[in-house]
């Protein structure tokens, strides 16, 4: 059970991770139609020191994700490995333990952070939950030092979080995530509240962290643009399931998955002589999580779509490009160049 | 602001404008927010005089030079045995009995009080325990809860404050526990009035507990315990003071009822609400003694209400002002 760490087992696993909400808020989700289902059926693993990225439009199931693997949420099936124990039922004293490995940074900088409590006492929250540094000044002192990691000015110490700004309370967030020196930091749209000109900051922020702590990063996002500088490989997210996962190269340059590639024609482009291209926006909103789709839940959005598709459900599996990609019909070459996405438009 | 020498110029370019470098604890910003507000202060002063005043009752009385509350001279009534109005001697006059009223309003404070502090204690304990609880965990917990204030809320409550006035007048009853007079009263304050809180409590858990921050602490290892008493409470502490508040002059009231009915303080120990009942018939010819202990009562509720309201402020740090 306890046997030294394997350095070649992922630190984090997922295997068919499955997520319903039952209607009208009940403790049981029951199988039936009615149940949302937020996270349905995902598998991936993420290396130690990787940056995972997980994007999808909004309400895909990417906070849902981020909470099964935080146990914030207990799992309607599947089984969730932390460096190869099984966490998903994990109680008391253990799921603790296991918590000092694992923290998260939130999506809301206003919600986030108690109102009640100074910063001093927010980021010194994990070390009275645990026990450590019991010592006042000791404390303090770990604190500050925190502040200072994440750029914040540590005489601040006895402030409210409302004398903060959006990007400093989101550091402040960063500071409260780290202070247990986790494994494993996953971060639910840590800039998507942001202002555009502190977003870069923040990021970069956590790019650093990553690197000088040696950080397990899980990024979510909901475009692509955001996590491409920081990621090592992503996960498209779609109604609950991945559609294609794979390292950034291949996913950036040559998506298979019509989806990944409407997502990616719909980055925003800096140059301005590119802006003539074709683009292609995504029409429609996401069908109902409560009622998807036959077949391939893409296949009503889906310019691709053909009989095969609403009748049968794609498997998630490599299609030659370097990605895994859940799709039937791949995108070709030219069907990216048509829709500039892919490395030859990039 | 910063004398710090050598300080580099580019440290303080980033602090925000409002930065003072002066680091401020909680209690000492809590302290400046409330000190500006001129009446919430005035009102301080008068509740902690008035809690001087319950607690140094007889020493008062005795620097006043005046007769004890339960003293009984009939030499001061006039002569139709009505009380005589104010003197020199006794400056808010005497009952009808020859006490002096302003012996009895200042001991009619520590009755007033009692009831109203410990009564509210001890509704808002209960109430915040169980709303917190039912919040919190929702499920059944919540609906046993919501069924329990159903069958309090339909308790008749001054029909069981006569019931239990008369059982427990001469031994006290539930083993002792229940003494008549204040215990009888706290006791019925208790019971009639927890559910209010339990429920306004209950609502604002309910929307705190899908905050962020609680998903924080969880993910930090944070018991149930520590979520509810240290991330959960701290942000409920402006809604139960206020609430509070409202409620020690309302339990005050409440003691004036039951002692009008003859369950609550009974004479000789004065109290504000007894003394205005015992007025009541008699106000035509002796005004003074509604006018005083009425006085009393009222400044007493006005200035539980104006601090009620300033420490709400104080303790809000998105105060608006
Ligand atoms: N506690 C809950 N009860 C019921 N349904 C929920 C609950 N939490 C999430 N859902 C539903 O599950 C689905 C996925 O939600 P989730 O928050 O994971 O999406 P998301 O990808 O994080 O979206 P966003 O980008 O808006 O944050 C949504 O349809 C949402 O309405
Ligand atoms: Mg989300």
């Amino acid at each position: 059970m306890s046997a030294a760490v394997d350095t070649d087992t992922p630190l984090v696993e997922v295997r068919d991770l499955v997520k319903h909400f039952a209607p009208g808020g009940g403790l049981i989700a029951p199988r039936n139609a009615g149940a949302v289902r937020a996270v349905d059926g995902i598998s991936f693993a993420i290396g130690r020191g990787e940056t995972l990225g997980l994007v999808g439009e909004s309400g895909c199931g990417k906070s849902t994700t981020a909470r099964l693997l935080m146990r914030l949420l207990d799992a309607t099936s599947g089984q969730i490995f932390f460096e190869g124990q099984d966490i998903t039922r994990l109680k008391g004293p253990r799921l603790k333990a296991i918590r000092r490995q694992a923290q998260m940074i939130f999506q809301d900088p206003y919600s986030s952070l108690n109102p009640r409590k100074t910063v001093g006492s927010i980021i010194a929250e994990p070390f009275a939950i645990h026990g450590l540094h019991r010592d006042r000044g000791e404390r303090k002192r770990e604190v500050q030092q925190l502040m200072e990691t994440v750029g914040l000015n540590p005489e601040h110490y006895n402030r409210y979080p409302h004398e903060f700004s959006g990007g400093q309370r989101q550091r402040i967030g960063v500071a409260r995530a780290l202070a247990l020196r986790p494994k494993l930091l996953i971060a639910d749209e840590p800039v998507s509240a942001l202002d555009v000109s502190i977003q870069a900051q923040v990021l970069n922020l956590l790019r650093n962290l990553q690197r000088s702590l040696g950080l397990t990063v899980v990024l979510i996002a909901h475009d692509l643009s955001v996590v491409r500088h920081m990621c090592d490989r992503v996960a498209v997210m779609y109604l609950g399931k991945i559609v294609e996962i794979g390292p950034n190269e291949p996913l950036y340059g040559s998506p298979c998955h019509p989806y990944t590639g409407a997502l990616l024609s719909a980055v925003p482009v800096p140059d301005p002589s590119l802006h003539g291209r074709p683009r292609r926006l995504l029409g429609g909103d996401p069908p109902s999580p409560a009622n998807p789709p036959s077949g391939c839940s893409f296949h009503t959005r889906c310019p691709k779509a053909a009989e095969l598709c609403s009748a049968q459900e794609p498997m998630l599996e490599p299609k030659g490009s370097g990605t895994d990609v859940a799709c039937h019909y791949p995108l070709s070459g030219e069907e990216r160049e048509a829709m500039g996405v892919g490395s030859s438009a990039i | 602001m910063s004398w710090a020498p050598a300080a580099p110029l580019g440290a303080d370019v980033l602090v925000p404008p409002s930065a003072d470098v002066e680091a401020r604890s909680p209690l000492q910003l809590f302290w400046r927010r409330f000190r500006r507000d001129r009446l919430a202060v005035a009102s301080l002063f008068v509740v902690v005089a008035l809690i001087v005043v319950a607690i140094a009752a007889p020493l008062i009385v005795d620097v006043l030079g005046l007769p004890g509350p339960d003293v009984q001279n009939l030499n001061l009534t006039n002569y139709f045995g009505g009380p005589l109005g104010p003197s020199w001697s006794h400056p808010f006059g005497v009952d009808k009995l020859g006490e002096d009223v302003m012996s009895r309003v200042i001991y009619g404070a520590r009755v007033s009080l009692e009831v109203g502090i410990i009564g509210t204690l001890v509704s808002t304990v209960i109430g915040v325990t169980l709303g917190m609880l039912a919040g919190f965990y929702r499920g059944w917990v919540d609906t046993l809860l919501a069924r329990t204030m159903d069958v309090f809320l339909s308790i008749p409550i001054l029909l069981l404050g006569l019931g239990i006035g008369a059982a427990c007048a001469v031994r006290g009853c539930a083993a002792g526990l229940i003494q008549p007079g204040l215990g009888v009263i706290i006791f019925l304050i208790a019971i009639a009035t927890w559910p209010f809180q339990a429920r306004i409590v209950r609502g604002l858990v309910l929307s705190l507990r899908e905050q962020e921050f609680i998903d924080a602490s969880r993910a930090l290892g944070a018991s149930d315990m520590r979520l509810m008493f240290r991330e959960i409470l701290p942000n409920l502490s402006a809604p139960i003071i206020v609430y509070a508040t409202l409620q020690i002059p309302l339990n005050i009231l409440f003691e004036a009822a039951l002692s009008y009915l003859g369950i609550g303080i009974r004479p000789p120990t004065p109290s504000w609400g007894q003394m205005i009942a015992d007025a009541t018939p008699i106000f035509n010819t002796a005004w003074w003694y509604m006018v005083f202990p009425g006085a009393a009562l009222l400044v007493t509720v006005l200035a539980f209400n104006l601090l009620g309201d300033g420490l709400r402020d104080a303790l809000n740090p998105r105060g608006a002002r």
